[in-house]
């Protein structure tokens, strides 16, 4: 059939709209963009191919600002099984083991309904890590919102916890880590992201791959609905001011469907009854069937009459972009549809043949055998348009970095020290998030060694005898303040915090969060982080295996801080030689690891004590941030460390604190002397809250200060030995710059625990 | 001897269940599947944590009418060792093998956290690897552990010994600040008039492995599985058959779906 009788009869079969140029521009494509469409469609396309266009075509599935940037991330090492571009990256951890990870953002449904908009982000993304083949073990939820004093930020933090907990509780995975940062900035645009950890016997990795003409294409798992519909192109935008309005494309999760698909497709794959899988996540169907299709140089064949749905009288252009979640996409071995039948009946799940493969190369809908649809597969998929822009750097940017920050360098007493610290401590971003973990199952699947309230979670591997750790983390404010510092020090914090567990950091997901990419000030912001993240990740040897862009994130004009997340997996040789983070024993000693320079820039100390944003973000010195790494790794199995933690947001003091007072059997006592550890001429400020990079606290027994000392030295690293721990519920001593501060180990450590749940209980009532 | 563990549409602790009495305690473990009548001459059975069918209605309400709760209700009532956990607990108390209800937490929020429990009873088939008054640090992890019942029935069960587990302080008092859930009496864990069923909500099988660190939870295994071994050596010795052994046939009990 030729285009043109194509169009013919579809005008007089159906009623369908007229595609004038405004439709065009509610699908979020550009005149460019149209013409390009209609160059590879040689016609005008139907509506139907009007919304599979503007949702592949979309940033989140075209990745249309982004994709010119993320080539030049190092995606390539021994370790790497499978890199970007398939549902989850895949590692070799050895013995046979493989670990799939993968993060993703749900900002915008978050902003508009935050409990469904958390839930349905985990269920996508522990989706993505099982159709590799792998069993979840392990989420982590990097969570950005508004300052707490705001009753919005509340409302949307308590949703956003209830629905990532009663998401991963009820699948059975647990939450062990993350991040959860408080600013201003994130007021009206809250950052969700989650990453997923699954394991999988590496022979059994499977792609999501549409092979073999004839092969059946499956669609499994709940039903089709009338929700989400264009949820892909919705996170492309920017939320109009409450977002409101956009609240019938928010989908509903339900973990249950999720269990039983889960274990249906684990089982599916582990029988080898398949040939591909995919989520239909982000566009749904269109998505998971033009790229499987893609993937393979194949093409696809489906009726959307044979679709399970929900309700009556659905159009193929709601079934295709019907964004209902708990749904997979599979092709099955022919010879085995039958059982792959008989499995997802045993888990009472849906289960319709909707189509097949063929080897035209086209993505080819039909509505009772009518062609509906009919798209050539690579150029759908593969010739999204892309765009490199031209950045500039804000100017207020500039000034801020700019600003003279003398006045703040320095105290007026002692006092002045002390209710710095305690307000750091109290700091929302700083503070103990037990209120926030422990509404989420912590220790379920019982492969948790270490849990959420450390520098990296530990989980034992299913040989028994090897363990993974794991950390998500970024710093939007330094991002602010300096792009390509801020994408550095992205994954070189989260190297540390892998490596203060003892484990050799291998490669990284990546969640980019920022606002709209036209504009010019955006864009410098997220090609300068890319660049920065980019170096890091070659110098720690730790290639990205893929990720998630989320732009647009703005509300009212305003961008959110630029906010690269960086999810790192490391693995531990020898699971008995992971390291706490918190002090273990009175008597042992601590050490401070790496040089503290003259640096305040971009500090939590500025921000909770000064309310100020400004000033140069720390400097990341790649070499040593490496080096860092290999002691961490080396101090780690040769047995020396007692305890190591990363010192970051509120510098050495907070980090020296937080090792006190969250010692597992109740808070040890400290004494310690700031001006004994490795530094520059430095201030006062800079000494006890400035946040220079690539510096842990250690503590070890007094036998192996010597060694300790020798194995930095190998490593060319900066250590010195400051003070020792104290007394159980004794008193925290730290003294340096001229000034010193007591204070009871209990009282601090009741400050930092009583942060989060003093805040919340002020919402008493207000859920989500 | 042989443990039995259900698998429902939504169970998750089931594996952890297998690992521990597999792993931890070196027994056998078999799964047994919601739809099947078969309890696979299984000693005992345990009813895992998790969310089965989704808590839809109500936690343990739909499991209760599952097919394989006809055998396991019988089983439970001819004096087999019937242990449930968390969701497996919700469901004993649904198919009243356990007396009283788990309602929402008092906090109305999801809690996971380690709790301290103190062995009220350490004679029971499942605690006689403790002492009387220990205390041991044990995992929970629920949104409905509020356990409650009316006063005659918390009298009855302080009575007769059959509160097994209690929330408690680290000085082994039951305060109001060590209940985790709001639960009548700082309760943790029941047994039935009988002393052969035992809900709990806090997950013994999560502290059950020497790699994990402590072995709190693998007293609850340990006692169970040495009970059913010596009952099954009495019998053997006495010429009879083993005293557990009282599984009935297939298909014989009655009245469980009305």
């Amino acid at each position: 059939m030729t285009g043109a009788t194509l169009d013919a009869k579809r005008a007089a079969a159906t009623s369908e709209p007229v595609i004038t140029d405004e439709v065009v521009a509610e699908h979020g494509l550009s005149p460019d963009e149209w013409e390009q469409i209609l160059e590879i469609m040689g016609r005008t396309p139907t509506i139907a191919e009007l919304g599979i266009f503007s949702a592949m075509w979309s940033e989140h599935c075209g990745y249309k600002n982004s994709r010119p940037l993320l080539q030049t991330l190092p995606t390539e090492s021994p370790d790497v099984v499978q890199g970007p571009g398939e549902n989850a990256g895949v590692i070799d951890v050895g013995g046979g083991w493989g670990v799939a990870f993968k993060i993703e953002s749900h900002n915008h449904p978050s902003a508009v309904e935050p409990y469904q908009g958390a839930a349905t982000g985990s269920g996508g993304i522990l989706r993505d890590v099982f159709t590799m083949g792998a069993r979840p073990i392990a989420i982590f939820d990097s969570l950005r919102f508004g300052s707490l004093e705001s009753a919005r930020a509340r409302y949307l933090l308590d949703g956003v916890v209830r629905g990532v907990g009663d998401y991963g509780n009820c699948v059975g995975i647990p939450t062990v880590g993350g991040e959860t940062v408080f600013d201003p900035a994130y007021e009206k645009n809250p950052l969700v992201n989650v990453m997923c950890i699954g394991v999988l016997p590496l022979e059994r990795l499977i792609r999501g791959e549409a092979k073999g003409v004839g092969n059946p294409v499956m669609a499994v798992g709940a039903r089709t609905g009338r929700d989400g519909i264009h949820g892909a192109t919705f996170a492309s935008e920017e939320l109009d001011e409450e977002g409101a309005d956009s609240r019938p494309q928010v989908q509903v999760g339900d973990p249950f469907t999720e269990k039983l698909l889960l274990e249906a497709s684990l089982e599916l794959i582990e029988r080898d009854l398949l040939i591909g899988i995919q989520d239909m996540g982000a566009a749904g169907l269109t998505s998971s069937g033009a790229e499987m299709a893609a993937r393979s140089g194949s093409g696809i064949d489906i009726d959307v009459a044979l679709l399970p749905v929900r309700e009556e009288g659905m159009t193929p252009y709601e079934m295709l972009l019907s964004e209902s979640q708990e749904r997979m996409l599979l092709v099955a071995k022919p010879e085995h549809e039958g059982a792959v039948r008989e499995v997802l009946e045993r888990w009472d799940l849906q289960a319709a043949t909707i189509g097949h493969v063929t080897d035209d190369g086209m993505f080819r809908v039909r509505l009772d055998g009518e062609i509906v649809a009919e798209i050539p597969v690579r150029p759908l998929v593969d010739d999204c348009p892309t765009y490199v822009r031209e950045g500039v750097e804000d100017p207020e940017v500039t000034a801020r970095r700019d600003q003279d920050l003398d006045e703040y360098a320095s105290f007026a007493s002692d006092e002045a020290v002390q209710a710095a610290l305690e307000t750091l401590l109290d700091a929302p971003t700083i503070a103990s998030r037990r209120w926030i973990y422990e509404q989420y199952d912590t220790s379920v699947q019982t492969n948790t060694l270490v849990g959420p309230g450390s520098d990296a979670a530990v989980l034992r591997l299913p040989d028994g005898e090897r363990a993974l750790a794991a950390c998500t983390d970024g710093n939007g404010r330094y991002t602010y303040l300096d792009p390509r510092t801020g994408g550095r020090i992205a994954v070189a914090e989260a190297a540390r915090n892998v490596a203060c567990s003892g484990a050799r950091p291998v490669a990284v997901t990546n969640c980019l969060n920022f606002g709209s990419p036209i504009r010019p000030e955006v864009y410098h912001q997220l090609s300068g982080a890319v660049a920065g993240m980019g170096e890091a990740c070659a110098a720690l040897g730790t290639p990205v295996t893929g990720g998630n862009v989320s732009l647009y994130n703005e509300t009212g004009g305003r961008p959110v801080y630029p906010t690269p997340v960086i999810g790192m997996v490391g693995v531990l040789e020898d699971l008995e030689k992971r390291v706490p983070s918190a002090f273990v024993a009175e008597g042992d000693e601590v050490w401070i690891v790496g040089r503290t320079r003259d640096e305040i820039g971009g500090s939590e100390y500025l921000a909770a004590c000064h309310d100020l944003v400004a000033g140069a973000p720390p400097e990341l010195d790649l070499d040593e941030a490496a080096a860092l790494v290999r002691f961490l790794v080396a101090a780690a199995d040769a047995s020396v460390l007692r305890s190591a933690h990363d010192a970051s947001d509120g510098g050495l003091s907070i980090a020296l604190v937080e090792s006190a007072i969250c010692a597992g059997d109740g808070p040890l006592g400290l004494d310690v002397d700031l001006d004994a550890a490795p530094r520059s001429d430095v201030s006062a400020a800079a000494l006890w809250f400035g946040e220079s990079q690539s510096r842990v606290v250690v503590s070890c027994v007094p036998q192996d200060a010597a060694s300790l000392a020798a194995l930095a030295e190998t490593h060319g690293v900066p250590i010195a030995r400051v003070g020792a721990v104290g007394a159980s519920g004794g008193t925290c001593r730290l003294s340096g710059a001229g000034h010193a501060v007591e204070a009871a180990t209990t009282d601090l450590r009741s400050i930092y625990e009583t942060a989060l749940p003093r805040r919340m209980r002020e919402q008493a009532g207000l859920t989500a | 001897m042989k443990f039995g563990i259900v698998r429902f549409p939504g169970s998750n602790c089931d594996t952890d269940a297998f690992r521990a009495v597999t792993d931890g305690l070196g027994e056998e473990a078999v799964f047994l599947w919601h739809k099947s009548h078969d309890l696979e001459d299984a000693d005992v059975v345990i009813l895992p944590g998790g969310f089965s069918y989704g808590d839809h209605l109500r936690a343990g309400a739909i499991a209760r009418f599952s097919p394989i709760m006809r055998e396991v209700i019988a089983f439970a009532r001819a004096g087999g060792p019937t242990l449930g956990i968390c969701n497996g607990f919700q469901i004993l108390c649904e198919a009243h093998l356990l007396p009283g209800a788990l309602v929402r937490n008092d906090s109305l929020r999801f809690r996971c956290r380690e709790v301290g429990l103190r062995v009220e009873n350490a004679s029971t088939l499942f605690t006689n690897a403790y002492r009387e008054g220990e205390l041991v640090r044990i995992p929970i992890a629920h949104a409905g552990g509020q356990y409650v019942a009316d006063d005659a029935t918390l009298d009855a069960l302080e009575a007769e010994g059959r509160v097994v587990f209690r929330y408690v302080d680290v000085d082994g008092r039951p305060t109001a600040e060590a209940n985790p859930n709001g639960s009548a009496n700082n309760i943790a864990g029941i047994v039935s008039a009988e002393g052969n069923v035992l809900g709990m909500m806090p997950h013994p099988e999560r502290v059950a492995l020497e790699v994990l660190g402590r072995t709190d939870g693998l007293g609850v295994f340990t006692s169970v599985a040495r009970a059913v071994t010596e009952g099954n050596e009495r019998a053997v010795d006495q010429g009879n058959e083993p005293a557990l052994d009282r599984r009935p046939e297939p298909g014989a009990a009655a009245g469980v779906g009305s």
